[in-house]
């Protein structure tokens, strides 16, 4: 599968390097709606009298906190793609090709109990995330859910073409959502530790596409797994431990 | 609660260093850095744009401008502005995040007598957690974004 999705990745990577041929990103922050099957889905654990506890890997949404807080669930919020853009992850692996220390990464995030968590919402983090954390990230997330915890994930279609923008996802509804584009004019700041962090400025990428196949490859060690085909050329998919 | 007069609140200068354990029975405004850890029940946080808090914090509202890193139990309110890096847990009746804040852990809208125990019970040291270089750039700040309020239903 990692040949498969590189070799996208790579299409993807040379298709856009040309001046002038990136699309620019959109200028406004404003929102799209959607109606999502997977959180229709998800929703009716939401709709539990027992609190859960769900880890959102998205961008901080005060949607998300309120929409979940104020149906008594306790929430945990956690970007993993702005964390991997640290720029003190990046190593050479045994051939000399770079790639992200997923070792590393793993210690600095994702550092729950195991079992801790009723609902992990993935978003489209898979499709932006560097190839060398994406199952290493999908092996944590087993471990931090409890047996018949869920997960949520989106993932392009082919059609979605490789310049789909990065949205981040807000939950209004018990099915619908609203589309925020990721914006990657990022100021440069300096994270808690005090290190720089401007790696995000080149802007969020689409790293590869996966297709059905890979997707159940990905999500393997999971029971069971659910596909939702959207128009807008987006597959839902939800997994369940 | 907002950036307030120095006359109204306690005021900590951007260029002042404190370490240990920091208490006090009225409204705090931190420029500086403070390790260790802030206790202002009753009385209200608020972390400039230059502040850096490396502590757990115990208030009855709390703002963020800079960076927190801790848990916070803040008996009110809790916001965090759009410049915002925030890593730890909150309990706390009410939670604001400004687009383009960053944040890292826990919300937990907690009933008023929630004890600060919660914290330790769950998850033992944020601070440690957020020393793991957890750090992280902060997503792009739109010129006018609204802030969304969260409040127990």
């Amino acid at each position: 599968m990692a040949s498969v999705a590189h070799s996208f990745m790579k299409i993807f990577r040379g298709s856009s390097a040309g001046p002038g041929q990136v699309p620019s990103p959109p200028q406004t922050t404003k929102r799209l709606s959607r109606r999502s099957s997977g959180l229709a889905e998800l929703g009716k654990s939401f709709a539990s009298e027992e609190p859960l506890c769900v880890l959102d890997l998205g961008s901080t949404s005060a949607a998300n906190i309120r929409y979940l807080t104020g149906r008594g669930h306790k929430i945990y919020s956690e970007d993993l793609l702005v964390a991997s853009t640290d720029p003190s992850l990046p190593i050479k692996d045994d051939a000399g090709n770079p790639v992200l220390d997923s070792k590393r990464f793993l210690a600095d995030n994702l550092a729950y109990g195991p079992g801790q968590f009723d609902v992990v919402l993935c978003w489209n983090l898979a499709d932006y995330l560097d190839e060398s954390l994406v199952k290493p990230v999908v092996g944590r997330l087993w471990s931090l859910l409890k047996p018949g915890g869920m997960l949520l994930a989106f993932f392009h279609t082919h059609e979605a073409g490789p310049d789909a923008p990065c949205y981040r996802y807000h939950i209004v509804g018990g099915d619908s959502l609203e589309m925020q584009h990721v914006d990657p004019r990022r100021e440069v700041r300096k994270g808690p530790t005090g290190v720089a962090h401007t790696s995000i400025g080149t802007g969020v990428r689409l790293q590869r596409v996966f297709n059905n196949r890979h997707i159940e490859n990905l999500f393997r060690d999971f029971s069971s797994i659910k596909f939702f085909l959207a128009r807008d050329h987006i597959r839902e998919v939800l997994v369940v431990r | 609660m907002d950036t307030p007069k120095t006359a109204e609140f306690a005021h900590i200068g951007k260029s002042v260093i404190v370490k240990g354990e920091l208490t006090g029975s009225e409204d705090l405004y931190v420029d500086g850095q403070v390790e260790g850890s802030i206790d202002l029940q009753g009385n209200n946080l608020t972390v400039g744009p230059n502040g850096q808090i490396r502590a757990n914090v115990t208030a009855k509202g709390v703002i963020v401008q800079g960076k927190l890193e801790g848990n916070i139990h803040a008996t009110e309110r809790v916001d965090f502005r759009k410049s915002a890096i925030a890593v730890g847990d909150v309990i706390t009746q009410r939670v604001a995040i400004e687009e383009g804040a960053y944040f890292k852990g826990k919300v937990d809208i907690g009933k008023p007598e929630a004890t600060r125990s919660d914290f330790k019970t769950e998850r033992s040291s944020i601070a440690s957690g957020a020393a793991m270089g957890a750090g992280s750039p902060i997503p792009g700040v739109p010129s006018k974004t609204p802030v969304t309020d969260t409040k127990k239903v």
